[in-house]
């Protein structure tokens, strides 16, 4: 009986094991069918964040969709393929597993005008990401690089800070040790009572606080330090008028840069898509919003302003953070297309920011002083071919965009 | 070197040497500064005080926190606008019976700038002032809102309505319906007027021109059984006669016609040819200033001249000679007839008289010559001008008796600007049901009873047929800005069509063009394509025309009646200017405030009389100010102010037409007088001449005319204009080439061995400018579109009487004359006919610039690609540098120019409407601060980005600047002279050269290349290139 009992159960655990390896030979196959080529993996991660699939779903996680690892192992190939272009087609048509993923988000995906070539690179880096999840740290990002070197080369504020005081305190309790010292000598020396004149004198003087506050070069001192420092108080202050450096207004609609630049790392072009082609890099229209908001977090009150905006007909009167002066022209395409300047150099940390605030002075110095540092990005550029050639034939250095009159008055006042 | 005998004077003030010009000659700024004039006295310390103190408060009040500014995306982005990236749409310029193909640069879904169609086999990319100032006129508050009715507003639905209702009623009754329009060149537009008839029998349209043609249409109907006004080919022209015609500036076709008329006169050593052109005229025209032979002739002695011509052809051809009276002895007359038989089929005889009989001659002259089918084509026949003055005339006649029930202005203003305004004035009382279509309340439709206002050309689609089989697609660049609906789709709603004006459009041209095309079975390949360019052909005619000389001998016989000039009395010669034109455009302070090429006037007309004239009446003129007169003819008489014309034919006088508008806004209104009603008939056409019967009364009234004339004078320095004759220039491609020397150290040497400055280093760009003095016509094209394309600012009659016009371009019109200087006898004798010279003048961008020098704190500076470049927001206004620069080319601003109701004439900075055509690339100046020619720097850095985007160099014309671009002629060529395959160096012949020390040179070898003012060594980087004269020698007499 126990036999037949174990048989039984031995035979039901085969059979299970037997399933399980099938099904896993089967998942595998799948696997199988995704590319690891480098080249593609370079490329669906470049469509995974130019068709912002990052601003619903992540490689590990869920987020507002499902965590894509392993749906090679989930599902058909072909389904996936069909499901991407169309979702809301399969659910439509009473597809299962669609319908399930429906029940499961409440949400439909909209569809995505891809190739199955383009849906498979796209796989390739879901697989390699989930094979060699992305390592931590290394929180310095490569924009702030000079910056972020800068301050490990030196030493680090807070240290200083401590440092600091410690050698006030010490310099104190130098002082308090001085002044015992001088009383106890004083006080000997008193008592000695074998002093000359002179020497009495000098030992039974009187410290007056009052005289010595009165004394022409105490107020002469105190006066000046207080001029000084009430005129670079002003000259400072005259320098600040209308930098507005810092400067984080409340917007019409509370836009997070952090969720959005930041978590999902939605490419800034997508939204700001004169950057790469005009002088404004262009405040996104409504209709680039509701790319995405026309079925994501629909409910939330600030993007119902979103909707009121779209059915009133009346635009999003944002306040405009950098405010350059009408006489200086800035061109956005110039920086970032020809020099390849990376938003945050501007910008500041753009993607960590839930109100966005000027992080730059934007004052012409500062200008001035990145164009006077910056090597100009000829890599590749025919335009500037003879430019080097010319002055690499006199120059060791690397041509700065002061070379080539990039501190000229008519490169940004005409 | 032969030394310049001749003597260059800017105006008669200079050549007579008045004190008072002599005063100011050495200053650029007149020393009174009324700036204080309206206020009583000028402001005192505590006044100082006060408002030092309030400003020290507002200042760190203001400071304390920045104005909040928003950004206002849009709601849903069009696809193709990005913001800050223009977008350049192919369209159609159309005022009246002018039309030219354009491209509308648009900035945001506005038009800021129209810049020629290149792909346009007529005007092949150029423009003129008016085309130029066009967009201006789109952003005009005085335009209509909406449709009025009575004067009051009204609604499209009310106004349709009762229009409909009332014309049904009208032609139920039998009553005349006519419509009346300039040309209407728009063949859609042609068919809805013909479905608009074809509902109403009793309905008529009629066009006339203010500035008619009738007289060539007219005379080409009795020549070859059609009326037409062929296009004639310039280019093909070796000899060029013109007998008034002012081909250049104002005569039917003047942009196409400066095009062609240039190509003739670009030589260079490898091609020393070109064309000769003799003037016969009046007034000095434009033409006539660029003529190389020039006579002033009465108007009466035009008919018999051109009989004369006539009959010195017809002996050579033996052909029967005519009786056309006696044109006197006429200078330079058998060397034009000698010339046009030798240049048989290659010669071209055109006139501007609006006489059938003189055009009859003309037309006979030419078929003698064998140029048509040459240099004119019947087969092509132009539609610019397709008016019919006799139709007018009845019109006006049939108003006052009674006979018209119903009359609709269609974009006309025959009150204002037909020969008979007064009359019609008078008849439409008698009219039941008058309409307008104006943008405006202009003089015609404060008379309507409804207004139903058109569209502005940049609104609207449409099409023109420029010549037969030359069509030009006119599309919308902009939202209609108001309540406005075109002229045919209110035709075709009141003729009881819904249809969209343009489907209609498209379904004509699938009907009727599309059709005459083989490259594309599908319409809408068809459509987009011609949308695109902007143009599309099919080619002329093929009708077979014969000459038929029986018309000529009745046509000398009127002329023999109608030309008695005795050559005694004053005659009167109406002529149009290059800038105002016929006066539509009198709201538009561009048009305004650009000077007139030949009397460099600005804000006004004025009777033009010639200097001994001026001394028989025993008027002088200085500095501007003139006497006014009285001119009468009949019961027609103005007072107007006399301005001294050097080249005004003896016993002539002239009059712009144009001015006096009453009723064309703010800008236009009391401006100048009306010349219209000096129009008479002759021959039932419109005739622009008065050969008796001119009367000029003195008044003694004391007046002054805003000339920019004789300001910035060079101080007598020679050595600015440097011209010679074909002649010479065929022997020595250095002919007429200065090549002052400096004295140093015991010999004369080059200007250019001796310098202050260290030079330049130019590695990556060099912008250079090359100037042919030769193709230049002087039509001011250039000056207005620098205007729109730099943001320049209008200052108004009394800024420009002060000195202080703003332009950037100006063109600099010298007179000159072979007589010495000391001989004063002979130098008024000059002044009867003198040789004109048109010198652009804008900054040099001088490589060792004097203004750089000065300049206390360093708002003026050298790029390192040529550019003399003003940094405003840097200037402080000491105005050190405009009084160092040898060329005078800077300008100060005195006022703040935007958003102040001082200057409410400067439409496009005081309103928000104006506003809308500011370039946003451009800085709009602040008070107090210098400007100049920037070189268009905001143009090259665009076009260096764009190459720098593809990762490649700019090529040759990707960049050009705004008044190179606008040209007609082709006479300034921009480009980088770094750059071995550029246009410009090419043509000034760059050659690299070793210095001697090892390093290489770049050389200017072209000949007639040269820097104005050479000998002061500022080595500017625009060269402008020698004017040669095809005369046979260098003499005002030859």
């Amino acid at each position: 009986m126990l036999s037949k009992k174990l048989l039984v159960r031995f035979a039901t655990a085969c059979l299970f094991v037997c399933c399980f390896v099938f099904s896993g030979q089967q998942a595998f196959a799948q696997r199988d069918k995704i590319p690891t080529d480098e080249a593609i993996i370079k490329k669906g991660e470049g469509l995974f964040k130019e068709y912002i699939c990052n601003s619903c779903h992540a490689v590990d996680k869920k987020v507002v969709g499902p965590a894509l690892a392993g749906i090679y192992d989930r599902r058909e190939v072909d389904w996936i393929l069909s499901f991407v272009k169309s979702p809301g087609k399969m659910i439509n048509d009473g597809d299962p597993q669609a319908v399930a993923l429906f029940k499961e988000y409440n949400q439909v995906m909209p569809n995505q005008d891809l190739s199955d070539e383009q849906i498979l690179s796209i796989m390739a880096y879901v697989l390699h990401t989930e094979e060699n999840p992305p390592v931590e740290a290394a929180p310095i990002a490569t924009a702030t690089g000079a910056e972020g070197a800068a301050q490990s080369g030196g030493v680090p504020s807070e240290y200083l800070n401590v440092i600091m005081v410690t050698l006030i305190v010490v310099l104190v309790l130098l002082l308090v040790v001085l002044v015992i010292i001088i009383n106890f000598v004083s006080r000997y020396l008193k008592d000695k009572k074998q002093l000359s004149a002179e020497d009495e004198e000098i030992v039974n003087e009187k410290f007056s606080v009052s005289a010595f506050l009165r004394s022409p070069t105490v107020i002469g001192i105190v006066t000046f330090l207080v001029v000084t420092l009430a005129a670079k108080n002003v000259i400072d202050g005259l320098y600040t008028v209308g930098v507005q450096q810092g400067y984080a207004p409340t917007q019409p609609i509370a836009f997070s840069h952090e969720i959005h630049a930041g978590t999902y790392e939605i490419d800034c072009q997508y939204c700001h898509t004169g950057v790469e082609i005009a002088k404004s890099a262009n405040i996104p229209s409504v209709n680039i919003c509701m790319n995405c908001h026309s079925s994501i977090k629909t409910d939330s009150p600030e993007i119902q302003k979103l909707y009121a905006a779209q059915e009133s007909g009346k635009p999003i009167e944002w306040v405009r953070v950098h405010n350059l002066p009408d006489l200086a022209y800035f061109n956005h395409s110039q920086h970032v297309t020809v020099g390849e300047i990376e938003c945050q150099t501007c910008h500041g940390e753009i993607q960590e920011m839930a109100v966005v605030e000027q992080f730059a002075p934007l004052t012409m110095g500062w200008c001035i002083d990145c164009h006077r540092n910056t090597d100009v990005n000829t890599q590749g550029n025919g335009y500037y071919d003879k430019l080097v050639e010319m002055h690499n034939a006199t120059s060791k250095t690397p041509m700065k965009v002061a070379d080539i009159g990039g501190l000229e008055c008519a490169k940004c006042h005409y | 070197m032969k030394e310049n005998q001749k003597t260059y004077w800017k105006g008669i003030e200079q050549l007579t040497n008045e004190p008072s010009f002599v005063k100011n000659a050495e200053k650029e700024f007149p020393e009174y500064l009324p700036i204080n004039e309206n206020g009583e006295g000028s402001s005192n310390r505590r006044d100082f005080l006060k408002l030092m103190g309030f400003g020290i408060a507002a200042a760190s009040l203001a400071a304390c926190e920045a104005p909040v500014r928003k950004a206002i995306p849009y709601l849903n982005k069009p696809v193709d606008v990005d913001p800050s990236i223009p977008n350049y749409y192919a369209s159609t310029y159309v005022n009246g019976g002018d039309a030219v193909s354009v491209v509308v640069k648009t900035r945001e879904g506005r038009p800021i700038k129209i810049e020629g169609n290149k792909f346009s086999s007529m005007t092949k990319g150029g423009t003129n002032a008016q085309v130029e100032a066009s967009v201006l006129s789109l952003y005009d508050k005085e335009r209509l809102v909406g449709p009025k009715k009575a004067g009051s507003k009204t609604d499209w639905e009310t106004l349709d309505k009762e229009v409909i209702a009332k014309l049904g009623e009208i032609s139920a009754k039998g009553g005349q319906i006519r419509i009346v329009s300039n040309s209407v060149l728009s063949p859609t537009t042609k068919r809805s007027i013909a479905e608009f008839t074809a509902n109403y029998p009793t309905a008529q349209h009629i066009s006339y021109d203010s500035s008619s043609a009738y007289g060539i249409s007219e005379g080409n109907r009795r020549s070859f059984g059609t009326s037409m006004v062929p296009s004639y080919d310039f280019s093909k022209a070796k000899t060029i006669v013109s007998v008034g015609a002012d081909f250049l500036g104002t005569w039917i076709s003047p942009i196409e016609f400066t095009k062609q008329y240039s190509q003739t006169r670009k030589i260079s050593a490898e091609h020393r040819e070109m064309s000769r052109h003799y003037q016969f005229e009046s007034n000095l025209s434009l033409t006539g200033a660029n003529a190389d032979y020039r006579t002033g002739i009465r108007p009466s002695q035009a008919g018999p001249l051109v009989a004369a011509i006539y009959n010195g052809i017809a002996a050579k051809a033996g052909q029967a000679k005519v009786s056309g009276g006696n044109a006197g002895d006429i200078a330079h007359l058998t060397a034009a007839i000698n010339e046009l038989w030798t240049n048989r089929g290659a010669g071209l005889v055109v006139s501007g008289s609006n006489d059938p009989v003189v055009q009859v001659l003309v037309n006979g002259i030419n078929a003698m010559l064998g140029n048509y089918g040459a240099t004119i084509n019947v087969n092509a026949p132009l539609h610019f001008r397709q008016g019919d003055d006799q139709a007018m005339s009845s019109f006006v006649k049939d108003t006052n008796a009674g006979l018209i029930s119903a009359v609709i202005f269609f974009n006309c203003n025959p009150v204002y600007d037909s020969a008979d305004g007064k009359a019609l004035q008078a008849g439409l009382a008698k009219v039941s049901l008058k309409i307008s279509t104006s943008d405006r309340m202009d003089e015609t439709a404060a008379l309507a009873d409804y207004v139903a206002p058109d569209h502005h050309y940049l609104e609207q689609w449409n099409d023109v047929e420029l010549r037969t089989g030359h069509f030009s697609l006119v599309q919308p660049t902009i939202a209609p800005l108001f309540d406005t609906r075109q002229v045919p789709e209110t035709f075709l709603k009141w003729s009881g069509k819904t249809v969209e004006y343009y489907t209609y459009l498209q379904d004509n041209w699938r009907e009727n063009f599309f059709t005459k095309q083989t490259d594309t079975s599908n319409f809408q390949t068809f459509w987009d394509k011609t949308l695109f360019d902007g143009v599309f052909e099919t080619g002329g005619n093929s009708q077979a025309y014969t000459f038929d000389f029986s018309a000529v001998p009745a046509a000398a016989t009127s002329i023999a009646q109608n030309y008695k000039s005795n050559g005694t009395g004053l005659e009167l010669a109406l002529y149009e200017k290059v800038t105002m034109g016929n006066g539509s455009m009198a709201n538009n302070p561009w048009l305004q405030e650009a000077s007139d090429p030949i009397t460099k006037t600005t804000w006004d007309n004025y009777l033009t009389v010639s200097q001994a004239q001026a001394e028989e009446w025993g008027i002088k003129m200085d500095d501007g100010t003139t006497e006014k007169v009285t001119l009468s003819v009949g019961n027609t008489s103005v007072s107007l102010p006399v301005l001294i014309q050097p080249g005004q034919a003896a016993g002539t006088v002239g009059l712009a037409l144009g001015y006096g508008r009453t009723s064309a806004g703010r800008v236009g209104n009391e401006v100048g007088v009306n010349a219209y009603p000096f129009i008479t008939k002759l021959n039932g056409a419109n005739v622009y001449d008065v050969f008796a019967g001119v009367t000029v009364e003195k008044t003694g009234e004391s007046y002054r005319i805003a000339q920019t004339q004789t300001h910035q004078t060079y101080m007598g320095r020679a050595n600015v204009i440097q011209e010679s004759t074909l002649g010479e220039y065929k022997k020595d491609t250095k002919a007429g080439r200065e090549y002052p020397l400096i004295y140093k150290e015991g010999e004369y040497i080059k200007p250019s061995k001796i310098t202050l400055w260290k030079g330049h280093e130019y590695n990556n760009h060099h912008w250079g400018l090359a100037i042919d003095m030769n193709s230049c016509t002087g039509c001011a094209a250039c000056t207005v579109a620098c205007q729109a394309e730099n943001n320049i600012p209008v200052v108004g009659k009394e800024e420009v009487l002060n000195r202080r016009e703003m332009a950037w371009i100006r063109i600099d019109r010298y007179y000159s004359s072979d007589a010495p200087v000391d001989d004063l006898k002979a130098l008024e004798k000059a002044s009867e006919n003198p040789e004109v010279t048109f010198q652009p003048m804008m900054c040099q961008h001088c490589n060792n610039a004097p203004c750089e020098t000065v300049c206390p704190v360093a708002a003026t500076t050298h790029s390192s690609e040529g550019l003399n470049q003003m940094t405003y927001n840097r200037c402080i206004g000491t105005r050190y540098c405009a009084n160092n620069c040898p060329y005078k080319v800077r300008r100060f601003n005195w006022f703040k120019y935007h958003d102040n109701t001082q200057f409410d004439k400067n439409l496009s900075m005081n309103n928000d409407l104006g506003k809308m055509v500011l370039n946003p690339d451009v800085t709009v100046r602040a008070r107090g601060v210098m400007e100049k020619c920037s070189m268009c720097v905001q143009r090259i850095q665009a076009g260096k980005l764009a190459a720098k985007r593809e990762d490649r160099r700019p090529k040759d014309g990707d960049i050009n600047m705004a008044c190179a671009s606008a040209c007609p002629a082709d006479a300034i060529i921009f480009g980088d002279l770094n750059d071995k395959n550029s246009r410009i160096s090419q043509v000034l012949k760059i050659q690299e050269k070793e210095d001697g020390q090892g390093a290489t040179e770049r050389v200017v070898e072209e000949d007639r290349a040269y820097h104005v003012l050479e000998e002061i060594n500022v080595n500017p980087n625009v060269w402008y290139f020698t004017k040669i004269r095809n005369k046979e020698k260098q003499s005002t007499e030859a």
